[in-house]
């Protein structure tokens, strides 16, 4: 376990005040780094510089609270969640806080990132800190006041009363309060005595979305700014060859055409005058690589599995002698599609280039990157680019990659206006940097009805599974065990996509353990607890999954899913996994109708540590669960001759209302650091509704999409 | 280019654009209306949705030309402060989680209880089948819906 690698701070050097000209008190810290000791906050609170601190607290003189978060917002719930941890040390009440996206500028500064889950995580410790330090101080300037001990005061909900019941108000005391030497050695709260935290607590959005204010990338406008719409090579491998853009010139309101690298921008006054105006260029294009398409895919991956040439990423025991001595052995294949992210709101960002400086604006996962990317690319010094972060219109991994930001600076450079790109839904769609296909092949041995090895084979498209992927269960769970990776490079932009790789290895590993168990002829749920047993008897310092939290999540599923117990005509399917740091375990209910099975429900336990925000963990745990369901039964991206087969959700079935189960969620009770919901629960759905139709219809699915897997026209729904 | 004569938000517009444009596009674009969504211009995802003549529309698919001389309500303009039942429901069930698509989520269950008050599970689903939530926020839609359609009714 991982739980305590938060890093520990000098709050002297990552934590500043100051006294605010236009009243109050600053705080400024960064979030992920120490300051540099000659940086001073701004009295000007119009002067907050990004490049020195990242985070800031500004407390009003009426004592209301403004925080400014620091982390990109793509509807996972991190510019509620964070705040509530310096809120809730500072001992504020919820209602006088408020909160302000941060405008980066990304200068120095890493872990300015929304992915991996890993935000509440990584800001745990010191977010707790930074207000409990700020609250310690608003005490010690209340004690002076008093001529009295900082030992005999309290501080509650925002007020500060001393031994003889007299009160002062945080606003009361901030002028003080900012002038006084940093303290070191804050206590923090004990978790009982949360009083935000484990709190259910909107979005702080919510106002804005539901009113339709301009909140997003693409509502963003600026004066003089012109819409481009970007025609790109129409296949994977095309270079531009020629074109001719005297028809597009003709459309109403177009004001430039811009040809950049392989690609043509249509400038307009408007978005719909830009896309028209793209709908008339003509352009030939050249194949210049090999143009893919997914037979050809299929073959490639299958002929590696099949082969011997891998990457060996972990490997305990001897496979080969267990295989050789099995009285059985299971070998299966697994195999899934292209995925493209189809956020909601299709890819943009806005571009000001001048001589001066570069003003980046848009939805961007990864904001320093890619400002290191576009100074790099117009040859311009880092220090002149400023970014603005927008709110998301999802995210899902496709805004880590700033390409949409990289044409807009491109476009603006060369038009020399400001310029809004906009993807419409096929460019959004066609232009991906797509979850990759990958196949796994798994097998396993049994010898006297024990299970003796374990032997996974990966073969993906132009990467493997990263990291600490290979150690992930059943790693030290059985003697003999391989984890090998190869992958064929295509021309085909391949990317991070919600859960990367575990999102299709769960099915994969989920569906097999349901299979082994049944050839052991054991029971499903004793077999993975036995092993978890195993782990726990040969602690292994590689192992980041718990077998404990394991073993608490399965135990909690089959208690709330009635697991085993259900009505006649309902079928359950299981699955557990650990991911991102967070374990969860997941029961799907279905139901036949009409020869075809139903999703009905799916309960789901989980155990990511302390709760940060109820309400907020459980929107994420639900979507995750509905989104892995929806694209293991529908989603796949085919291509002809390096040409994606659907552009539009015409042709690309994303997972609607009537498809849709009633998701079940508990919590396992802990005090432990939390951990991050952004991914965790999505690996484990796809299994447990392939394993519940199995055994509704005695149908093994090893192939996503399962609907083209299952003879059956119609799924859910 | 032609001018047409829009009636959005009980407010008269006058704008000059090419007849095919669709009303989204003269709602974002145009009249700084930006809460109407772009999704898919297809008519898939409902992210446009607008009410006509109290209607569920999809923007998107709707000319400029069309739109004249009919009652035009967006997002900004369901009611005057946020408080329309339905977005009173969103808030206390707290439903978005990018938030991109719940406009339109909110427009197309604003039209459809208002013709059916008492709406039964199935009736909602099927009304909210044509509206895509990426990050799946379905059961809170669903949720949402009940909660506004009891106020209503």
């Amino acid at each position: 376990m991982n739980l305590s690698k938060q890093q520990t701070f000098s709050r002297r050097s990552f934590l500043k005040t100051s006294a605010l000209a236009s009243g109050g008190m600053l705080i400024s810290f960064n979030l992920f780094t120490a300051c540099k000791s000659d940086v001073r906050p701004p009295i000007d609170i119009s002067q907050l510089n990004f490049n020195d601190f990242n985070a800031f607290i500004k407390i009003s003189d009426e004592g209301k609270v403004t925080i400014f978060s620091p982390n990109p917002e793509i509807g996972q719930g991190v510019k509620t969640a964070m705040p509530m941890l310096i809120a809730e040390e500072l001992d504020v009440l919820w209602e006088d806080v408020y909160v302000q996206q941060g405008n980066l500028d990304t200068e120095n500064y890493a872990r300015q990132v929304a992915g991996g889950s890993q935000s509440i995580r990584s800001s745990w410790e010191p977010l707790r800190q930074t207000g409990a330090t700020a609250k310690q101080m608003l005490v010690n300037a209340a004690a002076a006041k008093w001529g009295v001990s900082a030992s005999e005061c309290k501080a509650s909900q925002g007020v500060i009363t001393n031994a003889k019941g007299e009160k002062l108000g945080y606003g009361d005391v901030v002028k003080e309060a900012a002038l006084l030497e940093v303290p070191e050695d804050v206590k923090l709260k004990d978790p009982k005595d949360f009083t935000i935290i484990g709190k259910d607590i909107g979005n702080v959005d919510l106002d804005k979305i539901v009113t339709g204010k301009p909140l997003f990338g693409l509502d963003y406008k600026e004066e003089g700014m012109v819409y481009a719409s970007v025609l790109r090579p129409p296949a994977f491998g095309q270079v531009l060859e020629s074109f001719d853009d005297t028809d597009a010139r003709h459309v109403n309101g177009v004001v430039d055409v811009i040809k950049f690298g392989d690609k043509i921008a249509v400038l307009a006054t408007s978005t719909w005058a830009a896309m028209k105006g793209k709908k008339v260029l003509k352009a030939e294009w050249k194949q210049d690589s090999e143009a893919e398409s997914t037979a050809f895919h299929n073959e490639e991956l299958l002929k590696i599995l099949n082969g011997n040439k891998f990457d060996t990423r972990r490997k305990d025991g001897h496979v080969k002698k267990a295989f050789a001595e099995a009285d059985k052995v299971l070998e299966r294949i697994y195999e899934s599609p292209f995925l493209p992210h189809n956020c909601m709101e299709p890819m943009n960002f806005f571009a000001h280039v001048t001589k001066e400086k570069i003003n980046l604006v848009g939805p961007i996962q990864t904001p320093k990157w890619t400002a290191d990317r576009v100074a790099e690319l117009l040859d311009r010094d880092v220090s002149e680019v400023s970014l603005k972060m927008t709110r998301m219109g999802g995210g899902f991994g496709r805004r880590l990659y700033g390409d949409f930001a990289l044409e807009a600076a491109e476009v603006s450079n060369s038009a020399k206006k400001p310029v809004k790109v906009v993807f419409s839904r096929e460019d959004d769609m066609c232009a991906g940097t797509y979850r990759p296909a990958t196949k796994y092949k798994i097998a396993a041995s049994i010898k006297d009805g024990k299970l003796t090895g374990y032997h996974l084979k990966e073969a993906a498209i132009n990467g493997n599974m990263y990291g600490l992927i290979p150690n992930f269960f059943p790693a030290a769970a059985l003697d003999n065990y391989q984890v090998d990776t190869a992958n064929y490079k295509s021309n085909i932009t391949t990317g991070a996509w919600r859960a990367p790789y575990t999102n299709f290895l769960a099915s994969a590993e989920q569906c097999f353990f349901d299979e082994l168990a049944e050839v052991m002829e054991v029971d499903r749920i004793q077999l993975h607890l036995d092993l978890l047993e195993n782990v726990k008897s040969n602690p292994e310092p590689n192992i980041e999954y718990s077998p404990e939290r394991l073993q608490g999540v399965i135990k909690m599923v089959v208690d709330k899913s009635n697991w085993g117990k259900t009505e006649a005509g309902v079928y359950q399917g299981f699955s557990v996994y650990y991911c991102h740091n967070t374990h969860v375990a997941e029961v799907a209910d279905i139901v036949m109708e009409n020869g075809n099975p139903i999703v009905k429900k799916v309960t789901c336990a989980v155990d990511c540590g302390i709760v940060v925000n109820p309400l907020g963990a459980i929107n994420q745990i639900k979507g995750g669960i509905i989104d892995g369901i929806g694209h293991a039964l529908y989603g796949e991206l085919v291509f002809k001759d390096g040409v994606p087969q659907s552009n539009n959700f015409n042709s690309y079935q994303l997972i609607r209302m009537g498809q849709t189960p009633q998701i079940d969620v508990h919590f396992v009770k802990s005090d432990v650091a939390p951990t991050g919901l952004g991914e965790p629960t999505l690996p484990p759905a796809g299994a447990a509704v392939a394993n519940a139709i199995y055994k509704a219809t005695g149908k093994r699915l090893t192939k996503q999409p399962y609907i083209d897997n299952m003879d059956l026209e119609k799924v859910v729904g | 280019m032609p001018t047409f004569n829009l009636k959005i938000n009980n407010k008269k517009h006058t704008v000059e654009v090419d007849a095919d444009t669709p009303l989204l596009w003269v709602l974002r674009d145009q009249i700084d209306l930006v809460g109407t969504k772009y999704g898919c211009g297809i008519g898939q995802c409902g992210a446009c949705t607008v009410h006509v003549d109290g209607q569920a529309v999809r923007s998107c698919l709707l000319p400029v030309s069309q739109a004249e001389s009919m009652d035009i309500t967006t997002i900004e303009g369901l009611s005057k402060d946020g408080n329309h039942p339905v977005q009173q429901a969103w808030k206390a069930i707290d439903v978005p989680q990018c938030g991109y698509c719940q406009s339109g989520q909110i427009m197309t269950a604003s039209a459809f209880l208002n013709q059916n008050s008492n709406p039964s599970n199935s009736e909602i689903r099927d009304a909210m089948h044509g509206n895509i939530c990426r990050c799946a926020s379905y059961n809170s839609i669903e949720k949402a819906v009940k909660v506004a359609a009891e106020k209503i009714s």
